[in-house]
């Protein structure tokens, strides 16, 4: 399965891109943190990080299919 | 009417958008880029933003303020990119019948929109470092570690992000 990654803020830096293509086996969000945390040593836990899937709001457990975008979201600081 | 935007905002343009016939009352709420942080003397602020889903959770913010507190006419627009000490980072502007709803929608779009956004602020400081700013929640109690609990449904990591950039002018 191919999936679409885009980093924000310090997950980009620590990953040294924006967005990736990544084929994978992970079938859920939080199966693909893990496998890309061992890749880039995000030095950080899942807990403190949110996910959307396709540009909304995901949970960490929902499936993913083949050309989904995930996002993994770091605490926000806007305003 | 919610935006992400590159631009200088036109403040004039915004209220003029909300006045109406049936609104009595208007307020706005503008947040601005400060000198300082924390001790620190800040020289700007980059704002980064997942630009999709902030316009998304932009919308259903205006949407529940209206909601619970409308009818009110209300608007906003997110500055991002590099801005300086003294530049209007964010507007929210609220138009209704009477001024209790202005006021109460203009403070739950503001407040909300601060822990649901994502967007990400940098701090460039005089002395040349840069550091992710955290969520104020999490500077409100006093430390950089976590675990204290929130009352909304975000998670928050941290450390200081800081990273060290050459120094510029």
């Amino acid at each position: 399965m191919q999936l679409q990654i885009n980093y924000f803020a310090w997950l980009r830096e620590r990953a040294g891109c924006e967005a990736e293509t990544v084929d994978t086996k992970a079938s859920t969000p939080a199966q693909l943190w893990t496998e890309l945390d061992a890749r880039h040593g995000f030095d950080t836990e899942r807990r403190h990080l949110r996910v959307a899937v396709n540009d909304a709001f995901s949970s960490w457990d929902v499936q993913l299919t083949d050309g989904d975008r995930v996002v993994f979201i770091p605490p926000v600081s806007g305003g | 009417m919610f935006e992400i935007s590159t631009d200088r905002v036109d403040v004039d343009a915004l209220r003029r958008g909300l006045m109406d016939s049936g609104c009595g009352g208007y307020t706005a709420f503008e947040g601005w880029v400060r000198d300082h942080h924390q001790g620190r003397a800040v020289s700007g602020l980059h704002y980064e933003a997942y630009a999709d889903l902030a316009k998304a959770e932009g919308l259903k913010i205006l949407a529940e303020a209206d909601q619970r507190f409308g009818p009110v006419r209300l608007a906003c627009v997110h500055r991002i990119g590099d801005l300086a000490v003294g530049e209007l980072a964010v507007w929210v502007g609220a138009a209704a019948p009477h001024r209790d709803e202005a006021f109460k929608a203009c403070r739950y779009v503001i407040d909300e929109l601060k822990q649901r956004l994502p967007i990400w602020k940098k701090e460039h400081y005089i002395e040349g470092e840069s550091s992710w700013v955290d969520c104020e929640r999490c500077r409100a109690a006093g430390h950089g570690k976590h675990d204290h609990d929130h009352d909304h449904d975000q998670a928050h990591g941290h450390r200081p992000q800081r990273t060290t950039e050459e120094q510029s002018a």
